[in-house]
C-alpha cells in the first residue's frame, strides 16, 4: 500500500482528475494548500501598490493505492498536471502502513480498495 | 374649508415663498379653479422633474443590481472582473451616451436616426431643466441595455474586449434602436413608433435589445471551460454566493419602481397604477417560476425563482401603462413559466452558455412581454375585442428589435474577435479573469477553491 501526495497547480486539477477516471483511479482527497517552489510567485497590485504574492495557492491531492496501481495513478497526475513550465508542482509516494474502512472493519489491502 | 383655513393660519407666521407654495398645495387639493394656473404649471413641471430625477436615480441603482446578479452567479474567481466590468460598461454608456447616443436617438429625426441634440447641444447651461432631466433618465436606461450583456458573457471575456463592446451599443446599437421606437418623446419620431408599436418603458427596446446581443455575445465568445461535457452535455457550474445573487434581484426589483412608473416622465396619479402593475408580474413570474422548477426537478429552485422575478419585471416593463391588473398577472404568470424553459432550452438544446440566464431574462421575457401588449392592452389588445392590428405591430417590432441587435451584435463580436481577441487564454480562465486581467482578486485572504 502507497499513500500519494501531490502538489498541483489548481487549474490542472480537473485535467488531473480526467485521467485518473481514464486509469480507473476514483478515489482522492483535495485540500487547498499555499506553497511555494521555484517559481517564486507573481505579482498583484492592490489601489495601485505593488504586491508580491510568495505562497501560491496549489491544490494538495492524497490518494492511497494499492502496490499495483501506484504507476498508473503517478502517470495519470504527470499527464494531467504538466504544463512544462515551473511550477507544475511534485509527487510523493510514502509506503502506507496500514488502512482501516471504519464501516466495516476490514484493513489493509481490501480496505484501500 | 378646513385646508383653506389652516394653510391661511399657518401661512401667517411664514415668508411669502413658503406661503405661497402652501398655498398651491392647497390649491392642488381644492381644483384648479382657485388657483393661478400658470403657477400651477410651473409647479407641475418641477414636479415632473423631481419624478424623472428620483426614478432615473433609482434605475442608476440598477447597476448594482446587476452587479450583484452576476457575480453571485458565478465563481469567486471572476468577481472582480464582474464589478468592472459593470463600473466600465455604465461609465462608458453615459460618456459616449452624452456625445453621441442621445442626440442619435432623441434627435431630430429621418425616421432611421436622430442628428441633433449631441454633446447636449440642445441647451445653454441656465436654462431648459426639463431636457437635462430627460438626458440623465435616458443615459441610465442606456447603461442598463449596456450591462444587461456582462452576466452573458461572464468568466471567460476580455477586459478590453468587452469595454469597446460597451461603447458600441451606448454610442449607435441602442440609440439607433430607441429612435425607432421612442424618438417622439423629444424632438425626433421613428419608423416603429410610427406603426403604432407600444413599448412603455421597454421590454424591447431596452431589455430584448440587450437579451439578443447577449445571445450574440455568448456565441461568439463559447461556453466556458467544463460547461459541456465530451457529448455535449450541459453541466452545472453553480454560483458562488446566492446571497449576493438575491440581494441583486431585490435592488433590480427596487430600481423597476423608477424603470417603470418613472416612464410617465410625469409626477401624476398614474405612478402608484403603473408600480402595482409591475409588482404583480414581478410576483406572479416568481411564484410560477418556482412552481414550474418544482414541478420539473421535483425541488423549488431559488436560482430560478430569482430569474423568475426578473423575467416578470422585463416582461411587464412594455405593458404596464396599458393593461389591468389581471392582465399584469397573466403576463406575470407566463413569464414565468417562460423564463424556466427558455434558460434550459438555451442550455441544453442551443448549447450556449449564459451564466446568469440574461438571454432568458431579457431577451425572451423581453420579447414575450412586448407582444403580450397585443393581447391584454385594455383598449386594442386581442383579448379586448382590439383585434390583431396591435398584435401585428407588436409582432413587427419584436423581430425588427431581434434582426438589427442580434443580427448587428454578432458581426460586431466577430469583429471585436479579430481585432482584440475575445476570449482570454484558457489558463488565465481557469485561474480566474481577477488575477489575469486586474491583477487582485476579490476575496483576498479567503480560501477559494480555484479548480474548477
Amino acid at each position: 500500500m502507497k499513500l500519494i501526495t501531490a502538489y498541483i497547480q489548481p487549474e490542472r486539477l480537473n485535467a488531473v482528475k480526467q485521467s485518473l477516471y481514464e486509469r480507473r483511479v476514483f478515489k482522492m482527497s483535495i485540500t487547498n494548500a499555499l506553497g511555494c517552489g521555484e517559481q517564486k510567485g507573481y505579482h498583484e497590485t492592490y489601489r495601485g501598490a505593488d504586491i508580491e504574492v510568495n505562497l501560491l495557492k496549489k491544490v494538495r491531492l492524497e490518494i492511497a493505492v494499492n502496490d499495483d496501481y501506484v504507476d498508473a495513478a503517478v502517470e495519470a497526475i504527470i499527464s494531467g498536471a504538466k504544463t512544462g513550465s515551473i511550477g507544475d508542482g511534485k509527487i510523493f509516494v510514502q509506503e502506507l502502513t496500514e488502512c482501516i474502512r471504519i464501516r466495516t472493519g476490514e484493513t489493509g489491502p481490501v480496505a484501500v480498495g | 374649508m378646513y385646508i383653506r383655513t389652516r394653510s391661511a393660519y399657518i401661512g401667517k407666521g411664514f415668508s411669502g415663498y413658503r406661503r405661497a407654495a402652501l398655498l398651491l398645495l392647497a390649491a392642488g387639493m381644492l381644483g384648479a379653479a382657485e388657483a393661478d394656473g400658470a403657477a400651477l404649471d410651473a409647479l407641475r413641471q418641477d414636479l415632473n422633474i423631481v419624478w424623472t430625477a428620483v426614478a432615473a436615480f433609482l434605475v442608476f441603482f440598477m447597476q448594482a443590481g446587476f452587479a450583484m446578479v452576476e457575480s453571485g452567479f458565478t465563481r469567486a474567481k471572476n468577481t472582480v472582473n464582474i464589478m468592472m466590468k459593470n463600473l466600465m460598461d455604465f461609465s462608458m454608456a453615459s460618456v459616449v451616451y452624452f456625445i453621441l447616443g442621445f442626440g442619435l436617438m432623441f434627435g431630430v429625426s429621418n425616421g432611421f436616426w436622430g442628428s441633433s441634440h449631441f454633446l447636449g447641444s440642445f441647451s445653454d447651461l441656465a436654462g431648459d431643466d426639463w431636457n437635462w432631466t430627460f438626458l440623465i433618465f435616458q443615459t441610465v436606461f442606456a447603461g442598463t441595455a449596456a450591462t444587461i450583456v456582462s452576466g452573458a458573457m461572464a468568466e471567460r471575456t476580455r477586459f478590453p474586449a468587452y469595454i469597446a463592446y460597451s461603447v458600441l451599443i451606448a454610442a449607435f446599437i441602442y440609440p439607433v434602436f430607441g429612435s425607432w421606437a421612442w424618438g417622439s418623446l423629444l424632438a425626433g419620431g421613428g419608423w416603429l413608433e410610427g406603426l403604432g408599436f407600444t413599448d412603455f418603458a421597454g421590454s424591447t427596446v431596452v431589455h430584448s435589445l440587450g437579451g439578443w446581443l447577449a445571445l450574440a455575445g455568448a456565441m461568439v465568445v463559447g461556453p466556458r471551460l467544463g460547461k459541456y461535457g465530451p457529448n455535449g452535455e450541459a453541466k452545472a457550474i453553480p454560483g458562488h454566493n446566492i446571497a449576493l445573487g438575491a440581494l441583486g434581484v431585490f435592488i433590480l426589483w427596487f430600481g423597476w419602481f423608477g424603470f417603470n412608473p418613472g416612464s410617465t416622465t410625469a409626477g401624476d396619479g398614474s405612478i402608484g397604477r403603473i408600480a402595482v402593475m409591475t409588482n404583480l408580474s414581478a410576483s406572479a413570474a416568481a411564484i410560477t417560476a418556482l412552481v414550474t422548477s418544482w414541478l420539473i426537478h421535483s425541488k423549488p429552485d431559488g436560482s430560478m425563482a430569482l430569474n423568475g422575478a426578473l423575467a416578470g419585471l422585463v416582461a411587464i416593463t412594455a405593458g404596464c401603462a396599458d393593461v389591468s391588473g389581471l392582465g399584469s398577472l397573466s403576463i406575470g404568470a407566463m413569464a414565468g413559466i417562460l423564463v424556466v424553459f427558455s434558460i434550459e432550452f438555451i442550455d441544453r438544446v442551443l448549447k450556449v452558455d449564459d451564466p446568469v440566464g440574461a438571454v432568458s431574462v431579457h431577451g425572451v421575457a423581453g420579447a414575450f412581454g412586448t407582444l403580450a401588449v397585443g393581447l391584454f392592452h385594455i383598449e386594442k389588445g386581442l383579448l379586448y375585442g382590439g383585434g390583431f392590428s396591435l398584435l401585428g405591430v407588436q409582432a413587427a417590432g419584436v423581430l425588427a428589435a431581434f434582426a438589427w441587435a442580434f443580427g448587428l451584435g454578432y458581426i460586431l463580436f466577430k469583429v471585436i474577435d479579430a481585432i482584440l481577441v475575445l476570449r482570454v487564454s484558457e489558463e488565465e480562465e481557469l485561474r480566474g479573469l481577477d488575477i489575469g486581467e486586474h491583477g487582485m482578486e476579490a476575496y483576498s485572504g479567503f480560501q477559494i477553491f480555484t479548480t474548477q
